[in-house]
């Protein structure tokens, strides 16, 4: 048995060093704070910067497609950094979900995802989890009908991809967002606004029938994807709150030198390592479409969302009291986290799938009947 | 036990009669409450002439009670917090007698609202080191400085203030408390955003208040020791009253548990039980608490009501999100807004968990009333303290 490589390679390296440049260039966390006031007026430039001029949109997209064709690798090295940066970009949502779901069904929409022109977003609540049935709408004579709520991505697409009804199983339709009501909804994590989706025979484009796998895959994937995202998001709470803490003075020394704390971070240390060997675990399993993939993102996605609420609330407490306001962005990680942790199935959700694959069942069963 | 009932019952006559003798309805409200307080059924564990009959402190549950069941008014506990939770039993411990006098019943009856002016950019956990300077000035003090994280500023007319007033000796030496007037044009409210959208605190800056010498609250210099009695009622007030089973953080979070059988999951059940016993267990430790206190000023040991009261409701309330999912991916409303009473179990549960961030930290972090544990209650050695003997005046800043 070959081991996957955990570790970053240079590509990814080099990859991660052009996205944080970006957004360190283009994104303050007063942007971000002001998302929460109702002005969303980053995001429009910043995505269309990662999209098309670094041709991130596309990424996930095979070459024949269009795209640039790298694996779940690089695209979890993005997520890092966005999370790093808690970036409200619809990363997540269109080039990894939105995309898997339509990859290699040869509609035009795969094309437009890759050139980064459309941006797109399955239609399902963001709190759906890869392992139970989606909801669906239906659709007559190619208009769909139904109603779809607190979905993430849908205030930045251009496209809704629709899972409807068909007789013989999933089928995926695209509907244009100017034929849909997409009403914003207050959301916890405003860098991640979610939408209630309206369509009263709203004329869409079949995608693909038999779209239960992709869906599926689409999910599972952006569950993989997500817990890089929440490394990135803890990581940088990691990052802050150390720095804070050697500058911060209370009783005529530094607050990080007190044993206590010097021990809440080595932990929190302890626990960043192991998330990020868990989200690289699952990346390389996706991009090499190994056997234990699932287990693999099952494991990621479980650690990963407890580890950024982790994270995210020790920062907020070790810094004190300025932890507690809008100004400093701290809480700006936790409102992600915390939102992130109930995103794509909850840590128990993930638990649970993970019970089965490995062979941990829960129920009881009578002595002598095995499962 | 007889004698108990006895107290009980003829507390009871003395609501009747009160009742009888000022319908809740008709009486003005504050007229009402006023002739409560001069009754002494205020608070029935102070002294008879301060609001109270000398009563033990459970009394008041059934007290209360009847006075809710008549549909009389209330003096708006949330809006005084810290008025009443605070200032008051610090009042009570080293008022004079005028003090007393002047301040405990508009206290009481609310017509006076109290903040906290101790926390400052520089002096958090390290309360001691508070550098806003109080010079005397004949029979006045004249107070310059700032302080932050201040809740309730906006409402208050009142406040207990914590100044330096001398620099010269060790921080906690060098330390005055005074009741300090908020409407004094001296002072200046800047309200600070909080991470739940609302602007419940402030950044208050004094510039030349005055405050007469009358206000001070015990001696020049003994600050330290009386802000001590503050906060040792502060952490009691956050962490404990008297409480039913499933009250607070455990019982909003056991209705939706109940509301919601589609998102039960054995993983979070098995939480939900956990800690539902925890708060159990925490709910009869505060219990024990009140029985030994009885009367008189609590000491650090409520400092482990606050510790548990603080973890409960933080990792309640971030269950509950996890229980509701889809529900709990949305909030109720950011906009900024200035509460006039904080409610910790308000709005929605967005709100509820973000809010609950601060129990930690206000009224004394959780790691300082771990060490107040540790050192105080269990008698470990102390940290090595570096500014313990320097004068305040030479402390590297
Ligand atoms: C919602 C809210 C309301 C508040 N209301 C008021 C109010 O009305 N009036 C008022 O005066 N104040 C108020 N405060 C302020 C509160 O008391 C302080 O924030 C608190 O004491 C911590 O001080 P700090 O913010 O400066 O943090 P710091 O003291 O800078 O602490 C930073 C971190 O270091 C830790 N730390 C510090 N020293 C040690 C040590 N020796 N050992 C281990 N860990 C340590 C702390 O626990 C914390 O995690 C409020 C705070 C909040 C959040």
């Amino acid at each position: 048995m070959t081991e996957l490589n955990l570790l970053y390679t240079d590509v990814e390296d080099d990859l991660r060093r052009t996205v944080r440049d970006l957004l360190e260039d283009r994104l303050g966390p007063s942007a971000v704070t002001a998302m929460y006031d109702g002005d969303r007026t980053i995001v429009e430039p910043l995505w269309r910067a990662l999209a098309q001029n670094l041709g991130l949109a596309g990424l996930l997209i095979p070459e024949a497609e269009g795209g640039f064709g790298a694996s779940a690798r690089e695209a979890a090295t993005v997520c890092e950094e966005l999370g790093r940066a808690a970036a409200p970009v619809p990363f997540l949502t269109s080039a990894v979900v939105a995309t898997i779901a339509v990859t290699g069904s040869g509609h035009q929409v795969v094309a437009e995802l890759a050139a980064g022109v459309t941006t797109a977003a399955l239609a399902v609540p963001f709190a759906t989890a890869p392992y139970g049935p989606v909801p669906r709408l239906a659709a007559t004579e190619g208009t769909v009908t139904g109603s779809v709520s607190s979905v993430a991505g849908a205030l930045e697409a251009d496209v809704l991809l629709i899972p409807v009804d068909e007789a013989d199983g999933l089928a995926i339709y695209a509907v244009p967002v100017s034929e849909a009501i997409v009403a914003a909804v207050p959301s916890l994590d405003m860098s991640r606004q979610l939408a209630d989706i309206v369509l009263d025979a709203a004329p869409g484009s079949r995608v693909r029938g038999d779209a239960a796998a992709s869906v599926r895959a689409a999910l599972l994937a952006g569950a993989a994807m997500l817990a890089s995202e929440q490394v990135g998001v803890a990581s940088w709470c990691l990052a802050g709150t150390v720095d804070y803490l050697r500058e911060r003075r209370q009783f005529g020394r530094p607050v990080g030198s007190f044993q206590a704390l010097k021990h809440r971070l080595a932990d929190l240390y302890v626990s960043v390592e192991s998330g990020t060997a868990t989200a690289r675990y699952a990346a390389a399993a996706l991009a090499a479409d190994d056997s234990d993939a699932e287990v693999a993102t099952a494991i990621a996605a479980s650690y990963c969302s407890n580890l950024a609420v982790t994270a995210a609330e020790e920062a907020l407490q070790l810094h004190g009291g300025i932890g507690m306001t809008w100004e400093h962005p701290v809480h700006l990680y936790l409102k992600r986290a915390k939102a992130a942790q109930l995103a794509l199935g909850h840590p128990g959700e993930h638990r649970g799938r993970l019970a089965d694959l490995v062979d941990l069942p829960y129920e009881a069963t009578d002595a002598g009947k095995s499962r | 036990m007889n004698t108990q009932t006895d107290v009980a019952d003829k507390l009871s006559e003395k609501v009747t009669t009160f009742l009888a003798e000022h319908d809740p309805v008709t009486t003005d409200r504050v007229e009402f409450l006023r002739a409560r307080f001069d009754a002494g059924l205020a608070w029935v564990h102070f002294p008879i002439g301060r609001g109270g009959l000398g009563l033990a402190p459970d009394l008041q549950q059934q007290v209360d009670a009847r006075f809710a069941e008549a549909g009389a008014p209330d003096n708006h506990p949330r809006i005084n917090v810290i008025g009443l939770g605070m200032a008051a039993p610090t009042l009570m411990a080293y008022g004079t007698e005028d003090q007393l006098d002047t301040f405990l019943r508009p206290l009481w009856t609310g017509e006076q609202v109290w903040c906290q002016l101790f926390s400052e950019p520089g002096a958090g956990s390290d309360l001691a080191a508070v550098a806003t300077r109080a010079v005397r000035d004949g029979e006045q003090w004249v107070v310059d400085g700032q302080k932050v994280w201040t809740s309730s500023a906006q409402n208050a007319q009142l406040a207990i203030l914590l100044a330096r007033t001398d620099p010269d000796v060790p921080k906690h030496a060098g330390l005055t408390y005074f009741i300090c007037d908020m409407t004094d044009p001296g002072i200046e409210v800047r309200p600070l955003r909080q991470i739940t959208g609302e602007s419940e605190f402030n950044e208050v800056f004094l510039t030349g208040v005055r405050i007469p010498d009358s206000q001070r609250l015990g001696a020049v210099g003994e600050g330290w020791k009386v802000a001590n009695a503050t906060l040792n009622n502060e952490r009691v007030a956050i962490g404990g009253g008297p409480v039913p089973r499933e009250s607070g953080m455990v019982g909003v979070v056991a209705k939706s548990w109940r509301a919601n059988p589609a998102r039960r999951r054995p993983d979070l059940h098995g939480r939900l039980m956990e800690l539902w016993v925890e708060s159990e267990a925490a709910r009869l430790t505060g219990q024990r608490l009140r029985q030994k206190l009885a009367v008189g000023q609590p000491g650090p040991e409520g400092a482990a009501m606050k510790l548990s009261f603080a973890r409960l409701a933080q990792r309640l309330s971030g269950l509950e999100l996890e229980l509701l999912g889809e529900e709990g991916l949305r909030y109720d409303d950011w906009t900024l807004r200035r509460p006039l009473e904080v409610d910790f179990l308000g709005r929605g549960p967005g709100y509820r968990y973000l809010r609950a961030k601060g129990n930690s930290i206000e009224g004394g972090t959780s790691e300082i009333l771990l060490n107040i544990v540790a050192e105080r209650v269990l008698g470990l050695p102390p940290e090595h303290r570096v500014d313990r003997d320097v004068p305040f005046r030479e402390l590297a800043k």
